[in-house]
């Protein structure tokens, strides 16, 4: 250890791995909330990957997360496509979040073939996001929307129950809505370490 | 117009030959009532046995038994041949089956696409020949003459100037004449179509039925033969019959080959391709397996297509011996190679959206694909409708908190122990179409932190009643 070797050119050549590595590359799309922008490694939600987020119950915020980045999209006069949603999407209060409806799609199917259809949807590129609600998905299912979310460069959700957080997922991000104390909890995000402290969730009702 | 005529010498004995593995073992095929089996055709092997045709079983049996036989069927003869029009159909848009066991291909337009024709004669054989077909080709100016000359020629390609002469050597009992009048003409010493247009007309026309001459016009091209033209059906439908049972999946690749095989050409003739198909294996008194097959994109290369459903196959269980393949492809939406660019931002095959909702509609229903649209009504059901995304109507802006999702049907409360956090808001509306609406809203907050949507009805006092999640 005679050479003397500056701390940056160490840095600089990437073989050292640092525990909080702060991600230069921030191409995410912003998820409207400031926090958790800072908090993500890709600065919003990634793109051309599957997000994940997990939910304890309905009614806990789980589409007022997403709202502000399908109204940013719609307005762009991007598709977004809802695969087999659990529920009746109540036109005025999409339609108050500032989404624009002449771009929402809505897939009416279920069991495999919605799988089906959301992948259809990712592959197809010609979606800006796609939002679907897998039921008992597998890994491998998770995986094949990843993949197919990755080749179609397209926003892919998945809504899952929060039992699910125990088993492992190909997603890029996890998203854990805590809402008995309305808190956002990230269990995991791709570029970086999920952060321990959770976001106030409840702070932008 | 160059009219190519494409003859099957054995189209029978072909289409049995080519659903076996060893097309060299002697094959007969057989026709006729149960009690007397009659050889109708046989393959060289056989022939080669000693067996001809017209024997009746029981004298070839007495030769050798060391031959396998088949069914003639006339039926599946009929469905090869208009297999074989769909696999011309992608050369030509002039296709006729108007002769049995033959087609009829107008090639001259299609010179521009496929090359000169000694160049398109040897794509057609090539590929008869990767199919399994004996054929004989022979080009002339008209129709009937292509099929008389392909009786006794192939690989003959004749123009106008020389059509008279290469026909006057035809000989009368190939000319495809009636039997009578063929006969008529030898015994008159007449050998030669050339023999018969020395003849005054007049003369044949009182001696022969008139359909002599007008056959000797049609193929001098004077008159013209009006074809039907083939037309290809709108699903692939093909099956093959194994000639014993079978267990394992390794005996089934060979048919499956072929069928997938098949489907290619029939799908490079439509100029589609394939997303979905069904594998039918059928077995003894017993309902079919079904193999469903489905693609994430269209495809119609075989060699894709096969490795995937052996792959799928390779998976299956099955329950009883099969006795025969049917492979069914009734979707057969438009082929587009996938597209690239040479400087691509985004590498995927980008489809338009349109045809992302034909092929969703396809699989899941007409009524599955819809869009959102609100409408200028107070009461939540009312509010929203499924359409087209064509005409929008100015929403107006409801005021009030409205919740992100709205149940199908309202349920009753199941939970206890809720706050309720603003409300009641009456919605009050609809006495006059007959759907009357009166309920206080209520937002309310569950214990686990669910913000939800409930109502009661105006003067009950019963339980509330949910009816969406502040999502």
């Amino acid at each position: 250890m005679g050479a003397i070797v500056a701390l940056d050119a160490l840095l600089d050549q990437r073989r050292i791995w640092k525990g909080r590595h702060i991600s230069t590359l921030r191409s995410g799309h912003p998820t409207g909330n400031a926090q958790l922008d800072a908090m993500l490694p890709s600065g919003g939600w990634p793109l051309a990957a599957l997000s994940e987020i997990l939910i304890q119950a309905e009614g806990t915020g789980e589409l007022r997360l997403l709202w502000p980045m399908l109204a940013r999209l719609t307005q762009a006069g991007e598709k977004v496509v809802l695969v087999a949603p659990p529920h009746v999407p109540f036109a005025p209060a999409w339609h108050a979040a500032g989404i624009d409806l002449r771009h929402l799609i809505i897939v009416n199917t279920q069991g495999t073939e919605a799988l089906w259809a959301a992948e259809q949807c990712l592959r197809s590129g010609c979606c800006g996001a796609v939002l679907c609600w897998p039921q008992r998905a597998n890994d491998r299912a998770m995986r094949r929307l990843q993949v197919a979310a990755e080749s179609g460069q397209t926003l892919a959700f998945a809504y899952r129950p929060a039992e699910e957080a125990v088993n492992p997922s190909p997603a890029a991000l996890r998203l854990l809505v805590e809402s008995a104390t309305n808190q956002l909890r990230v269990l995991k995000c791709r570029g970086g370490i999920a952060p321990v402290t959770p976001v106030p969730f409840a702070a932008w009702h | 117009m160059r009219w190519a005529c494409i003859l099957f010498p054995q189209l029978a004995l072909d289409a049995v030959l080519r659903a076996r593995a060893d097309a060299d073992a002697p094959l007969v095929l057989l026709s006729g009532s149960a009690q007397r089996r009659v050889l109708q055709t046989m393959n060289s092997a056989a022939r080669e046995l000693g067996l001809r045709s017209g024997q009746s079983l029981t004298a070839a049996h007495a030769i050798t038994h060391a031959f396998a036989t088949a069914e003639y069927d006339s039926a599946d003869i009929e469905r090869w041949h208009q297999f074989l029009a769909a696999w011309a159909y992608r050369f030509s848009s002039h296709v006729s089956v108007h002769y049995p066991r033959a087609l009829l291909v107008e090639v001259q337009s299609s010179y521009s696409l496929f090359g000169p024709w000694p160049r398109f004669e040897a794509l057609l054989r090539q590929e008869l020949t990767a199919l399994g077909f004996q054929h004989r080709i022979v080009v002339a100016p008209n129709a009937a003459a292509a099929r008389a000359l392909v009786n006794s020629h192939d690989g003959l390609a004749v123009n106008d100037e020389q059509l008279q002469k290469v026909l006057a050597q035809m000989p009368v009992d190939r000319l495809g004449l009636e039997r009578s009048a063929a006969t008529a003409f030898s015994r008159m010493g007449i050998r030669l179509f050339g023999h018969i247009l020395t003849l005054p007309r007049d003369s044949i026309a009182r001696r022969f039925s008139k359909e002599v001459l007008m056959h000797v016009d049609t193929l001098l091209g004077a008159r013209h033969l009006a074809l039907d033209c083939y037309a290809p059906p709108d699903f692939f439908d093909s099956r093959i019959e194994l000639n014993f049972e079978v267990e394992s999946h390794q005996a089934l690749l060979f048919p499956l080959r072929r069928l997938i095989a098949d489907l290619a050409a029939y799908l490079a003739g439509r100029d589609s391709g394939v997303q979905r198909f069904t594998l039918h294996m059928e077995h003894r008194g017993r309902n079919d397996t079904l193999l469903p097959i489905g693609l994430l994109s269209i495809e119609r290369e075989p060699s894709m297509l096969f490795e995937l459903t052996r792959g799928r196959l390779e998976q299956l269980q099955l329950p009883e011996p099969v006795l025969a393949l049917r492979l069914i492809a009734r979707d057969l939406p438009v082929f587009v190679p996938e597209y690239r660019e040479l400087f691509t931002e985004r590498p995927q095959q980008s489809l338009p959206w349109e045809q992302l909702r034909e092929r969703l509609r396809a699989r899941l229903g007409d009524n599955a694909v819809t869009g959102l649209q609100q409408q200028a009504d107070h009461r939540p059901e009312r509010a929203w409708q499924t359409g087209n995304q064509a005409g929008q109507a100015a929403a107006t802006r409801i005021q009030g908190l409205r919740p992100g999702w709205l149940l199908n049907e309202p349920v009753a409360m199941q939970f206890s122990g809720f706050q309720i956090l603003a409300g009641p808001e009456r919605i009050e509306s609809g006495w006059w179409d007959g759907g009357d609406v009166r309920r206080d809203y209520y937002l309310l907050e569950t214990q686990s932190g669910q913000l939800a949507w409930g109502y009661r009805r105006v003067g009950d006092t019963g339980p509330l009643v949910l009816h969406g999640w502040f999502a």
